[in-house]
């Protein structure tokens, strides 16, 4: 990039919007994702559409790659500039545009944070239900563009299922609108789909209407401990097969279980399998006939303890185990992998016993749990990633369990998007054809392949 | 060696600074949930203004990419050590504790800022430093106009470092302890407290030292003001002259243990909190101040926290106070030494007193001490959003129990024209006891 193009830009957005400092362009090298680090050379605010149109239009000319950026919570590596260029920081679209409480819609910058858009609509008695571990901190936006979802996902889907409709900007700077706010709409190729999940590869995104449902009146949560792996899938399995879909289906693995034990010291048994959360939500009456019903499945399937939240307190003390998953394996040590490989759910038991297989194998430190009635796991690896001979080691057995996930019908990522951290197994799972074609959408929307260069479907 | 020195040099030497936090800098995972409770990142919007940002910089030297710049220098000065980040991190990482290292490097490898190279050296001298002060408070009048009712004044002129509309505290024309005996005795003491005042309390705050040493008489107690205390070395430690904290810290240490009080109390989080916390921390390489630093922390109270827990204060001499009131929960009270209970436990002894508890009382009220020196009108925005928190209770008076939080929390009060008092919360307590008396 040359100085030219620094000054086109502050033209564009003003001075104070575009930042080239070395110790700026440092701080946006990164995301959440470890290992992975590139300095752009210049790190951009736009403030409207028409300035990312006028910045499109000028990195299109002189192919300079762009990428687009929230709060940087990304967890595959999908905000690092890896081929330098500039960081499109979209923080500054952060209003709310609209709550529409007839159409049950809200019309957002894709900037406002998840929380913040929840807390808005919270007043209303309505939720926008995607709701990923980094709710308070990450954009509207970046979840949409990573098709991020969350605890609730079984019930109440994923970012996906709640975009009706965006305005974006294309790589040659023209701006488009997709959706709308129709319940129904078969018009055209489903657009909004496809930029949803696209990771800042086919656009930027501007706008946001997003779908809002009616908040639960009631929530019921309940906890079982299994002996046997088996048992706690099975009884997965049972409940779903009672006919009720719950809005949480957590499980912790015998790794995360003994880590959070050591940790927070709550008397959860170190010898168990498997410890599974649930959490019935809606109609209070109907919330305590399939909390009952939950109650019977687990116990048939050989639960070993099961507790029943009578009051917010005691739900708080049965969720302190899964929200302490994470925290307590994270400062194991220094460097840790969060990855979302998912897997039909009758699959589960089989996924999580080939990840502690792989972890053996290795010699490498690895706590599953995660959303057991979607199938999506969160096997997490701490290690040290200054340690060159224990990351040859960490990419062994992550290599393993993509494999396995892919081999049981599984799928690389639930939540989190492909990025960089898992392009190399893309091939493994979608085939040659698949590949192509993604490719060639990535080249028709974007010849010049300035937009996220590299990610998602790799070089093109 | 040649004496010239070029950028390899400086950058090795850059990175010798922060060697040791090395270790501690790598536990930080990048999830970036510091961003959801930083009150500077919430005005600013940077990455490095947030601690992941800051922790990313330092490692940036410790890799030999970055210098210790002046963009480094502003990115570590970019905080108002509320410790937020610090509570909400799921590793753990003491990110406030390792801002303050870097801040520390900047002074090592670039000296302090020319101005607080100036205030420091006079802090350091006690004397000089007690008789600027003084003068200080002899000759506010003349450059400082006093807030009809309030403990607030409003520069009379333009000042180099100050905001015009600002309103500070007063400096006291006499401070609190010229204005008392060192020993202020009670017929039959239950016990003897040394009383560590700290500058704000002792040069500015001198109601609220009066309204200590009043409730503390309330209560049978013997207090002592040692005459050689010193301030406790916060505002320099906070700069990364860690040096001269030490100095401080040393200091009174020495000072307090020769007295062997039976409790030794401040009105102030942060002062308390370098009494209880940061003097062990300071000297853990040195096991003989250690030990001395242990034992005078396992006395050391915060005003409210021995009130409750120790003395149990007596609630039957109790007057009326009819006013509603809300409560700010300052940094250094609630994530520092974690006392948030006593304060209300205190409140709420008192009859006729309405306590309303405001929306995220424990939010930073955007002082940082002398960060909103360097960052007035920042600090004023974040001080805008607690204003409006404390707006929306229709309470009459803030309770708070520290001078920096009140001095800034009773200027956002003026600049958004609310009329409502800022106190201590041993200020309310000493207006019930009066009360009571009058019964």
């Amino acid at each position: 990039m040359q100085q030219n193009h620094i000054d086109a830009l502050k033209k564009i957005v003003g001075e104070d919007n575009v930042m080239t400092s070395t110790e700026d362009l440092f701080s946006y090298s990164y995301d959440a994702t470890p290992g992975h680090a590139h300095m752009p050379d210049a790190v951009v605010t736009p403030a409207n559409t028409n300035e990312v149109s006028q910045i499109m239009k000028l990195a299109n000319a002189n192919k300079i790659p762009v990428y687009p950026r929230g709060s940087g919570t990304n967890l595959s590596a999908g905000c690092v500039p890896t081929k330098g260029g500039i960081v499109l920081l979209m923080t500054r679209f952060n209003k709310i545009v609209e709550i529409d409480l007839e159409n049950l819609v809200a019309v957002a910058e894709p900037g406002v944070i998840v929380a913040d858009l929840n807390s808005t609509v919270a007043v209303s008695g309505l939720i926008y239900p995607p709701d990923p571990g980094t709710v308070a901190t990450a954009t509207l936006g970046g979840t949409v563009c990573e098709n991020a979802g969350g605890l609730r996902g079984l019930k109440y889907g994923v970012s996906k299922h709640y975009v009706m409709g965006l305005e974006v900007v294309l790589a040659n700077g023209d701006i488009m609108n997709t959706g709308g706010k129709n319940v129904k709409d078969v018009s055209g190729y489903d657009m909004t789909k496809l930029f949803t999940g696209s990771e800042g590869t086919l656009c930027v995104i501007t706008k946001i209407i997003a779908k809002l449902v009616p908040a639960p009146e009631a929530k019921k949560a309940m906890m079982a401990i299994f002996n046997d792996l088996d048992d706690a899938g099975k009884a997965v399995s049972g409940i779903i097969a009672a006919k009720i879909i719950p809005a949480t289906l957590e499980i912790m693995d015998n790794a995360t279980i003994r880590t959070v034990e050591d940790y927070m010291k709550i008397g959860l048994p170190l010898a168990a399998q498997a410890i599974l959360l649930i959490e019935v939500d809606g109609n209070p009456t109907v919330v305590e006939q399939e909390a009952a019903k939950v109650m019977t499945v687990l116990k048939s399937n050989n639960a070993a303890t099961v507790q029943i939240a009578k009051d917010d307190a005691e739900r708080d003390k049965l969720w302190a185990a899964r929200r302490a998953a994470l925290p307590a394996l994270a400062k194991l040590r220094p460097t840790t992998f969060v990855e979302d490989a998912t897997v039909p759910r009758n699959k589960v038991p089989d996924f999580l016993r080939a990840v502690s297989a792989a972890a053996q194998k290795h010699n490498v430190t690895i706590g599953t749990f995660g959303h057991a009635g979607d199938g999506n796991m969160h096997p997490t690896i701490v290690c040290d990633i200054r340690d060159a001979e224990e990351m040859k080691r960490v990419y062994l057995a992550m290599d393993e369990m993509f494999k396995t996930a892919i081999a049981l019908g599984g799928t690389l990522s639930g939540e989190h998007g492909i990025g960089l951290g898992k392009l190399p197994w893309m091939e493994n799972q979608h085939g040659a054809v698949s590949m192509n074609v993604m490719r060639s959408i990535k080249r028709t929307l974007d010849p010049n392949l300035i937009l996220n260069p590299g990610k998602l479907v790799g070089e093109c | 060696m040649s004496d010239e020195i070029n950028v390899k040099d400086i950058n090795a030497h850059d990175k010798e600074l922060l060697t040791d936090i090395q270790d501690a800098l790598a536990n930080c995972m990048k999830c970036g949930n510091c961003m959801a409770v930083c009150p500077i990142y919430k005005e600013v919007g940077k990455e490095n203004s947030v601690a992941r940002g800051k922790i990313s910089l330092m490692e940036g030297v410790l890799s030999g990419k970055l210098p210790i710049s002046s963009n480094f220098e502003k990115a570590m000065s970019m905080c108002l050590s509320c410790k937020a980040c610090a509570t909400n991190c799921p590793c753990g990482v003491p990110a406030d504790e390792l801002i303050v290292r870097g801040r520390q490097a900047v002074v090592k490898a670039r000296g302090l800022g020319p101005i607080k190279k100036k205030v420091f050296a006079l802090l350091k001298n006690r004397q000089l430093f007690d008789f600027s002060l003084r003068m200080a408070g002899l000759f506010a009048p003349l450059s400082f106009k006093k807030l009809p009712g309030k403990m607030g004044t409003i520069a009379r002129f333009p000042m180099p470092g100050m905001d015009v509309k600002r309103v500070t505290a007063p400096m006291s024309a006499s401070p609190l302890r010229s204005q008392h005996p060192e020993v202020i005795k009670v017929a039959n003491p239950k016990m003897r407290v040394g009383f560590f005042t700290g500058c704000t309390i002792n040069y500015m705050y001198t109601d609220v030292g009066q309204a200590t040493i009043n409730v503390l008489k309330a209560n049978n107690i013997e207090v002592v003001m040692p005459s050689m205390q010193h301030c406790c070395g916060t505002p320099v430690f906070y700069s990364g002259d860690v040096d001269s904290a030490k100095v401080f810290a040393k200091h009174n240490l020495e000072t307090f243990d020769s007295y062997n009080f039976d409790y030794i109390i401040a009105s102030c989080g942060s002062c308390t909190e370098a009494f209880k916390i940061e003097y062990v921390h300071m000297f853990k390489d040195d096991p003989k101040m250690k030990a001395l630093a242990e034992k005078i922390s396992k006395k050391t109270y915060e005003i409210s926290e021995f009130l409750v827990d120790v003395v149990k204060f007596d609630k039957t001499k109790l007057g009326p106070v009819n006013a509603t009131v809300t409560m700010h929960d300052p940094c250094h009270m609630v994530r520092g030494i974690k006392v948030t209970k006593q304060p209300r436990e205190i409140l709420k002894a008192i009859p006729g007193l309405k306590f309303v508890e405001m929306s995220k009382p424990d939010r930073c009220c955007g002082s940082g001490g002398s960060f909103s020196m360097s960052y007035y009108e920042l600090s004023r925005q974040v001080n805008d959003r607690k204003i409006a928190d404390i707006g929306s209770t229709k309470a009459d008076i803030v309770a708070t129990s520290c001078g920096t939080c009140r001095m800034h929390i009773m200027d956002g009060l003026e600049q958004n024209n609310m009329d409502k008092e800022t106190l201590h919360v041993i200020q309310i307590l000493d207006r019930s006891y009066q009360a009571g008396s009058k019964k």
